[in-house]
Formats: structure tokens, sequence, C-alpha cells
């Protein structure tokens, strides 16, 4: 009952030795090909149910009442130097115990599809960006000035940040928080070293300057699939409207 | 290797495919849930931020906690 080519295949030793690395070699290109799938998406489901549990947690949080009477921001600064040395209480009231993994805001960005909408997490180690794009702990806040600096993956988990790269000058980055939303316009594209930690600092590029501006940077991989540089989006903070105003001009396509 | 793997499983015709989904399935699981996901931190094409260990202190003093809430 046995097939004849499980029969007919033995042959000398030599056959055998050479039959097995074949077998072998293949079996290693097919889990190879297996990976590249795990990669670009198997990964993407565990962030697409990692995105739900966020996007519910933040209208959970959003729906209860807030940490405290909030000074409602708004300003529509976009930058300028804060009156008479006081800072801009542009702090969002977010419940300022927010720890890593938990969702602070959703970002959109109109460019890359009307529904385009990933919750941010804190945080931006390897298990908080599985989640979705990571803030920058000690960078400013949705709003703040400083520097709101936001890390995402390019091409495995869901690819937030995939299409990073088609942006141009102008586009809108809206950051939706409990009470606002704020609306940054690209003001810059680049494509530095990963070391390149400058990006970051509240002025990007001057470690000792004081900020004055309340910028975005938002960093991914680049080029696709490689690790060798990264992309740098930067962003001016260009309103902070609150959302019982609703949608913002950028997001109804005015 | 798959030849002897063949010639090993029991139960005729039937009972040796219904072996090797059996393999397949449990060495797809063995690769998705525990091979991959070990693996994949260790490569680098992963990697979206900027990094140093110093990027904490560098850029504190607009850390939240310093901001008026």
């Amino acid at each position: 009952m046995t097939p004849d080519f499980a029969v007919v295949t033995r042959g000398s030793r030599t056959n055998q030795v050479i039959r097995a690395v074949g077998e072998l070699l293949i079996t290693l290109g097919v889990v190879v090909f297996l990976f590249i799938g795990y990669e670009l998406w198997f990964t993407g489901l565990y962030t697409a149910q990692a995105q739900t549990d966020l996007k519910h947690q933040l209208a959970a949080s959003w729906a209860s009442p807030a940490p405290a009477p909030s000074a409602s921001p708004t300003l529509t600064a976009s930058g300028g130097p804060a009156p008479s040395g006081v800072p801009i209480a542009s702090a969002p009231a977010v419940a300022h115990v927010t720890l890593p993994g938990d969702a602070i805001g959703i970002i959109r960005i109109p460019h890359l599809g009307a529904n385009y909408g990933y919750a941010i997490v804190e945080g931006v180690s390897t298990d908080d960006l599985k989640k979705g794009p990571g803030h920058y702990p000690g960078t400013a806040d949705p709003g703040g000035i400083g520097n709101f600096v936001i890390s995402g993956h390019r091409t495995t988990y869901l690819a937030p940040f995939n299409g990073l790269g088609d942006l141009v000058v102008g586009d809108a980055i809206v950051i939706e928080t409990r009470d606002t939303y704020y609306t940054y316009r690209v003001t810059n594209t680049a494509s530095v070293l990963p070391t390149d930690i400058g990006v970051a600092l509240p002025v990007p590029g001057e470690p000792r300057a004081k900020p004055t501006h309340a910028l975005i940077t938002l960093t991914t991989c680049n080029p696709k699939y490689s690790a060798s540089h990264r992309l740098i989006i930067s962003g001016l903070l260009e309103s902070a409207l609150p959302k019982s105003a609703g949608l913002p001009p950028a997001l109804t396509g005015a | 290797m798959y030849g002897w793997l063949w010639r090993k499983l029991p139960g005729g015709y039937a009972g040796k495919i219904g072996g090797c989904v059996a393999l397949c399935l449990a060495a797809l699981a063995l690769l998705f849930f525990v091979v991959f996901p070990w693996v994949e931190p260790r490569l680098p094409w992963n990697e979206v931020t900027v990094n140093s260990p110093s990027i904490e202190q560098t850029v504190a003093p607009s850390s939240p906690s310093a901001l008026p809430s």
C-alpha cells in the first residue's frame, strides 16, 4: 500500500545524503518565506487587536470626567515666545500618570486616508511599539511647547507609519486627545542616521536651546524594510481646537 | 528525510496523510508562536527609533512632570 515513490527514491548512501541535504535546504527556504509572512502580516494581527483595546481604553477614559477642571487649551499659537516667561499651559489634561503602554491619543493623517487613525501608546520599547506608534517618554505632550516625538513601525505590526514617505510639506498631522484636536503641518522631511538623536530634542539639533515652539516629530525606519536610516517628519503646531467645536478643518477636508 | 517520515507514519494512506497534516500544523505553530517571536527582536529591520540611552536625560526639561498640569 506504500506509494511507489517512497520506495523507488531509496538509493545509494551518497544519494540519500544528497537528498537529505536538498530536503533540508528546501525546508529552510519555506521557513524563510513563512517568516516573511509572519513579519508582514501575522504581526499585524497582534497590533490590530492591541489597537482595538487601546481605542476602547481611550474612549472609556475620555468618557469619564476629566481628572481636573482643565484650563481648556485655547491656544491657537503656531509657536511664538511664551508670554512673560509663563510657560504656555498647553499640557493637555490627560491623567498625568501615563504608564508605558497606555494610550495617550490618536494620530490622524488625512493625506494617508480619511480612515487613517492609530492610537498612540506611551513608550518606545519593543513591546510598546508592537501596539502602535509610541511617544518618547520625556518629550513634549501633544500640543506642548517642545518636541512631541512619535516612532512607529513602517512595514511590520500593521505598519502604521508605512505611508510616511508620501508626506510632503504642508500636510496635516492631527493629534486627538481628550479635549483637543492639535493640528500640525509638516515643515520638513529628512532621512537621518539612527544615532542622530538631535531630531528628538525640544529644539531639534540644538541641545541647549530653550524651546519656544510646539513641534512634532515622527520617526520610522528608512528605506522600507531596512534599518540603515530613519525617516524623520517634522511639523509645527498650527492650531489647537477644542473638540466641542467639532472636527478641525484638516479633518473635514476644508 | 521526508521519505523516512512517510514510511514511519502509521495508519495506512489516510493515516499518513493525517499524520502529515498534524505534523505540518505542529511545525507551523512552533514557528509562529515560539521561533519567530524569538528571532524577530534579534533582527535589525524593526528598529524605528533614534536611539541613545541618554535621550531621556537630554530631553528631560520638557518632561510632563516639569509642566504645570
